[in-house]
């Protein structure tokens, strides 16, 4: 069961229409390593994964969620006032023919979102390096997504998910050493 | 329909935001720190004023959550504006 809340993670402020800035965003929406990944790879894994991370992981998918809307937030405040010319000299030309102005799980590219972006191997060890990869490479989509905008505001928000990719990272490699702990004393296998 | 947001929204949502984001980084170093008395006493501590300081909103503001986690007046609330995303 999951419950909404009526409110963002962390506050999403843009200073200017941009929707080159939002088509570069879509990395993490609908992207190989964004935040629509994130959440239904950790949540997915789950029901494979030793009792100890169960939490850990239930928790760290859950959050990614709430970074999906703030991505979404995002994307939705730098188009929401485009025009279709703007969209179209952003690139964002095909994105407005099939979908306007709606938001679609895909990356920078357009190309849409696939569950063969993420990995359940039913192998504790091997699930949670793929989850802290994952971690290490949104880290970096966030820090190069900081340098393509000029928007302090918006790299204020930028900032926080990609602190946050730090954390997560931190928490599944502690996560490991659990789990070797527990496959020390063969409590598993 | 959209309610008037006042400064004073503004300065609820941040201050629940704040208090939060320290229960989601207590909540995710717990499942990986069980045995830490003193963060557990720190999340209990911050769950308690989260669930004010959420009411004290909510009594303003309308219901933050669905199915039955918050009030609601008459007529039905949750489908008021603003979304998260339009704040
Ligand atoms: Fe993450």
């Amino acid at each position: 069961m999951w419950v909404y809340e009526k409110k963002l993670q962390y506050p999403v402020r843009v200073s200017k229409c941009d929707p080159l800035m939002a088509k570069f965003l879509m990395e993490q929406y609908g992207g190989a390593d964004g935040e629509l990944a994130a959440a239904l790879r950790y949540l997915n894994q789950r029901y494979s994964i030793p009792d100890k991370v169960i939490g850990l992981l239930t928790d760290i998918g859950t959050e990614e969620f709430a970074h999906l809307e703030m991505i979404a937030t995002m994307i939705y405040k730098l188009t929401k006032d485009a025009t279709p010319d703007q969209l179209r000299a952003a690139g964002l030309g095909d994105h407005y023919a099939a979908h306007d102005n709606a938001l679609f799980y895909q990356n920078a590219s357009g190309v849409p979102w696939t569950a063969s972006y993420i990995q359940a191997k039913g192998d504790p060890i091997a699930d949670l390096y793929e989850d802290i990869a994952a971690e290490e490479k949104a880290r970096a989509t966030y820090q190069w997504l900081i340098d393509l905008t000029d928007d302090v505001d918006l790299q204020d928000s930028l900032k926080f998910l990609r602190e946050r990719e730090i954390v997560h990272s931190l928490r599944f490699r502690e996560a490991v050493e659990i789990l070797k702990e527990k496959r020390d004393e063969k409590i598993y296998y | 329909m959209q309610k008037q947001l006042d400064e004073e929204y503004y300065r609820l949502l941040h201050e629940l935001q704040a208090v939060d984001f320290v229960l989601v980084e207590l909540n995710l170093y717990l499942d990986t720190h069980p045995w830490d008395t003193q963060a557990i006493q720190q999340f209990n501590h911050c769950s308690q004023n989260r669930r004010q300081l959420a009411q004290q909103f909510e009594s303003m503001y309308g219901p933050l959550m669905n199915f039955g986690h918050s009030y609601s007046g008459a007529p039905w609330q949750w489908n008021d504006a603003p979304w998260p995303w339009q704040v």
